[in-house]
């Protein structure tokens, strides 16, 4: 067997570069180590070493030859005992023969269906597996009436008592019992040793909670707000999302990163910004966006247990809004799977977080006016329940997003998407998608309710794919 | 006139117990525990040998971008020498002599280096993080080991490396300040290697050194020599102690140097003057120690050249058994891409892997 010196990649974005020169002829015996080429890229001169014995049989690309490909051949050696005419056999015209192939395959492959062969959406031509309407809770469960705040609150303190790993750390959790009393008396059960105050340093705390992490305990990670999780997203996606991955499934990193997100009142710009989206994006990471009490508590004692990292979005008006929670000992809710919260047969309302408050108020208004709205509110971002929302618009055949981030790249998008590939022949009416303006917050508060979703806007969208 | 402004006041020596003809200092009061100096050199030989063959293979095609490690090999071996099992390694990006030290093998070394997050899944149970990519952000998570393991009633201890470009990160600053204020039992160990890519030690820091900078966080710091491995032991054993027995951490600046490139993407030559390199290949951390193994007659050039075939034959059958796994890896099913995103595949993640194995069927036909 001859085996074929190819052109080497001296660095992770090389495609192409010149065979400056060759320090061998053909003839010449080499062994692992010799010097055989020069290679020239724009960025640096590298001297190609040979790994393996042998003679140089031929050089198949001539010194001072530009534009050679990364794995072209560009020389072959024959082993012991070979002779030249062993080369004609091998001199096959792509390099995959005897040396390892390169991770990344070649782009102009003819072969590469991809380019040519797109996969066609597929229309869904049944609707998918109708998921029975299962009831969160037994019938006859006590409710009893609580603000967002205190189910957030409970949901930490039942993980807690459940689980010694637990602990939770951000600015102004202990003492002062969250800076939006989240974290209210969680101090004075769990002592300072699992409620810890921290230095002013979101990316600092965001490490630390990633390494204890690694370290077999499951913290609980506040942000004040998203906002200022900005300085700390580094930690949060290169390390607590990435370190699975890289470990090759060794080393894990349950940890919950939990704060307010999104506009809050008269805060303005740097502290008004909705991350759903962001976050939703990133492979690795599990993403919930509670509306409800219940919700609230129940999916962040899922993602407490849960083994991987979790954004968990709240919403600082809401914090303070009361709801029904049913008086359950361990009451969780699965993450990944959406609430129908209405009932309807004329169009789909999707939304999550506090888009629902727009939501359901336009719903109860359309009801008025005889148009009938499904309502589903996501809660969990990543994974996404896409067949919720498939089986809501297959029936109603047409959709309305909402929510309070940005137009680009938004939730809504992603919803329109999936909808135009399995749903495109069920759908009536081109899908719309409610979202902020396209601006920063501003900061007086008759601007920053324009720059918001309106329930008036959620109200005319309906009723405009109802051709209403 | 009163001076109210103090000047900085960095008192650090670099510490020394070998010097380069091998002789032992006055400061090393003990003789040196010979056969652990044996085993140590055995083991910076082998890094040397490794990290050569990784960039001919790489510079062949064969392995993926990496750093090499060599002319640290001293201050790596010195250091992860002095933790045990119980203890955590967290290493940056050019820590492989480390890691093989702790157990990583040639094999898994090369099918990792070859792209494959394969050769990365060690024992469960090994406390040995994967290499961290952006600069310093290991160091908070260093703190964050460190503090689970005090939390959990152990007495573990953290040890983290790091260059002096790292320094310059606010990740070093707030780990270091999280560690202070939780007395997290870490030892932040730096290895100064003069250059961070092209950029040189002048240009990163107007502190006159690294080390002083731990100083602002209350933490007790020393500089060391690098390239002599008795000295940074030495060090890193105070540092380890005094966290595992008193649960302070400790900063030691390495003073070493990177007589290779940065990492395979870059060249050198382009920004660092020759007499530079020449003059740190005189302090070559490898001829020190064996010096000082010679002047014990632990070893002649004879027992080096053995040694040294030995551990060419262990690479060569390492590349060997690496080649086959690679190729089989090659061969299998590419959609272990999906592998390890989440502990349990999410639902979507199961409809596009069957979407891409259905693509995959087709690309054969």
């Amino acid at each position: 067997m001859t085996i074929q010196v190819l052109m080497p990649a001296l660095s992770p974005t090389m495609e192409e570069g010149k065979l400056a020169k060759w320090n061998v002829k053909e003839g010449d015996a080499i062994t692992s180590g010799d010097i055989i080429a020069e290679i020239e890229t724009d960025k640096a001169t590298m001297e190609v070493e040979a790994v393996d014995e042998g003679v140089v049989g031929k050089l198949v690309i001539a010194e001072g030859t530009e534009g050679v490909k990364v794995n072209e051949v560009i020389a072959i050696l024959l082993e012991d005992g070979e002779d030249a005419s062993a080369i004609d056999a091998a001199a096959a015209p792509k390099g995959n023969g005897g040396a390892p192939a390169q991770a990344e395959k070649p782009s102009d492959s003819g072969s590469d269906v991809r380019h040519d062969a797109p996969v066609p959406a597929q229309p869904a031509a049944t609707l998918p597996d109708p998921e029975p309407e299962q009831a969160e809770w037994p019938e006859g469960t006590t409710m009893k009436t609580q603000t967002v705040r205190e189910a957030l609150r409970d949901a930490m303190a039942e993980e807690m008592r459940r689980d010694d790993a637990v602990f939770v750390m951000g600015e102004e959790v202990a003492e002062y019992q969250g800076a939006y009393k989240i974290t209210q008396g969680l101090l004075d059960e769990f002592s300072d040793r699992r409620v810890i105050d921290t230095p002013i340093t979101e990316h600092g705390f965001a490490g630390i909670g990633v390494g204890a992490a690694f370290g077999g305990l499951r913290p609980i990670v506040e942000f004040m707000t998203f906002n200022f999780a900005m300085q700390a997203i580094d930690h949060i996606i290169n390390s607590a999302a990435k370190t699975l991955y890289m470990s090759g499934g060794q080393m894990g990193c349950p940890i919950v990163f939990r704060g307010p997100n999104g506009a809050a009142a008269r805060v303005a710009a740097q502290h008004s910004q909705d991350y759903a989206a962001w976050y939703a994006q990133i492979p690795g990471l599990k993403v919930c966006m509670p509306y409800s009490a219940a919700d609230a508590k129940g999916l962040l004692k899922s993602a407490i247990r849960d083994p991987n990292p979790v954004i968990f979005l709240e919403n600082e008006i809401l914090y303070g809004k009361s709801f029904d929670v049913p008086d359950l000992e361990d009451f969780t809710v699965p993450i990944g799977k959406a609430k129908v919260w209405r009932q309807g047969t004329d169009v789909t309302l999707v939304s999550f977080g506090i888009g629902m408050t727009y939501t359901l108020e336009a719903a109860d208004r359309l009801a008025e006016e005889g148009i009938s709205a499904e309502v589903i509110d996501l809660r969990s971002l990543r994974p996404l329940d896409r067949g919720a929302v498939l089986r809501s618009v297959m029936k109603t055949n047409r959709c309305v997003t909402v929510e309070e981030g940005w137009p680009v790249c938004s939730i809504g998008n992603h919803i329109s998407s999936i909808l135009m590939q399995e749903a495109f022949d069920y759908l009536d009416a081109p899908v719309i998608n409610l979202t902020g303006k396209d601006v920063p917050m501003p900061y007086a508060a008759n601007l920053e309710k324009l720059a918001l979703v309106t329930t008036d806007e959620v109200v005319e969208a309906a009723k405009s794919v109802c051709y209403r | 006139m009163t001076i109210l402004l103090a000047e900085p006041d960095p008192a650090f020596e670099p510490f020394r117990l070998l010097d380069r003809d091998g002789s032992l200092r006055d400061e090393a009061a003990v003789e040196p525990d010979i056969a652990m100096v044996e085993e140590m050199h055995e083991a910076m030989l082998r890094a040397r040998r490794v990290d050569e063959r990784l960039l001919s293979l790489q510079r062949r095609g064969d392995l993926g971008t990496f750093a090499p490690v060599k002319g640290q090999e001293a201050a790596q071996i010195g250091s992860i020498s002095c933790i045990g099992d119980e203890d955590w390694f967290v290493p940056s990006f050019r820590e492989m002599a480390a890691a093989l030290w702790r157990g990583q093998s040639l094999v898994d070394l090369l099918v990792a280096t070859a792209g494959w997050n394969e050769g990365l899944a060690t024992r469960q149970d090994a406390r040995n993080l994967p290499p961290a990519i952006p600069v310093a952000s290991q160091l908070p998570h260093a703190v964050g080991i460190a503090h689970a393991g005090r939390l959990r009633g152990e007495e573990s201890v953290v040890l983290t490396y790091f260059g002096d470009g790292a320094t310059s990160e606010g990740d070093f600053h707030e780990a270091l300040n999280f560690a202070s204020v939780l007395n997290a039992p870490v030892v932040f160990f730096c290895q100064n290697n003069g250059w961070a890519i092209s950029t040189p030690r002048a240009r990163q820091t107007g502190s006159r050194t690294l080390c002083q900078k731990a100083h602002a966080y209350g933490i007790s710091a020393a500089q060391v020599d690098g390239n002599d491995l008795l000295a940074v032991r030495a060090v890193t054993r105070e540092a380890v102690r005094r966290a595992r027995e008193e649960g302070r951490p400790s900063m030691i600046e390495a003073l070493t140097y990177r007589m290779e490139v940065h990492t395979t993407a870059d060249d050198p030559t382009r920004y660092r003057d020759d007499d530079e390199v020449e003059k740190w290949r005189a302090r070559d951390p490898i001829n020190r120690v064996q010096a000082l193994l010679k002047a014990r007659d632990q070893i002649d050039d004879e027992m080096i050249a053995a040694l040294e075939s030995q551990i060419e034959d262990e690479i060569n059958k390492a590349w060997d058994d690496a080649k086959e796994q690679i190729r089989e890896l090659e061969d299998g099913v590419p959609d272990a891409i999906f592998d390890h995103v989440f502990r349990e595949p999410t639902a979507e993640l199961d409809r596009q892997r069957d979407l891409f194995a259905k693509l995959e069927r087709r690309d054969d036909g």
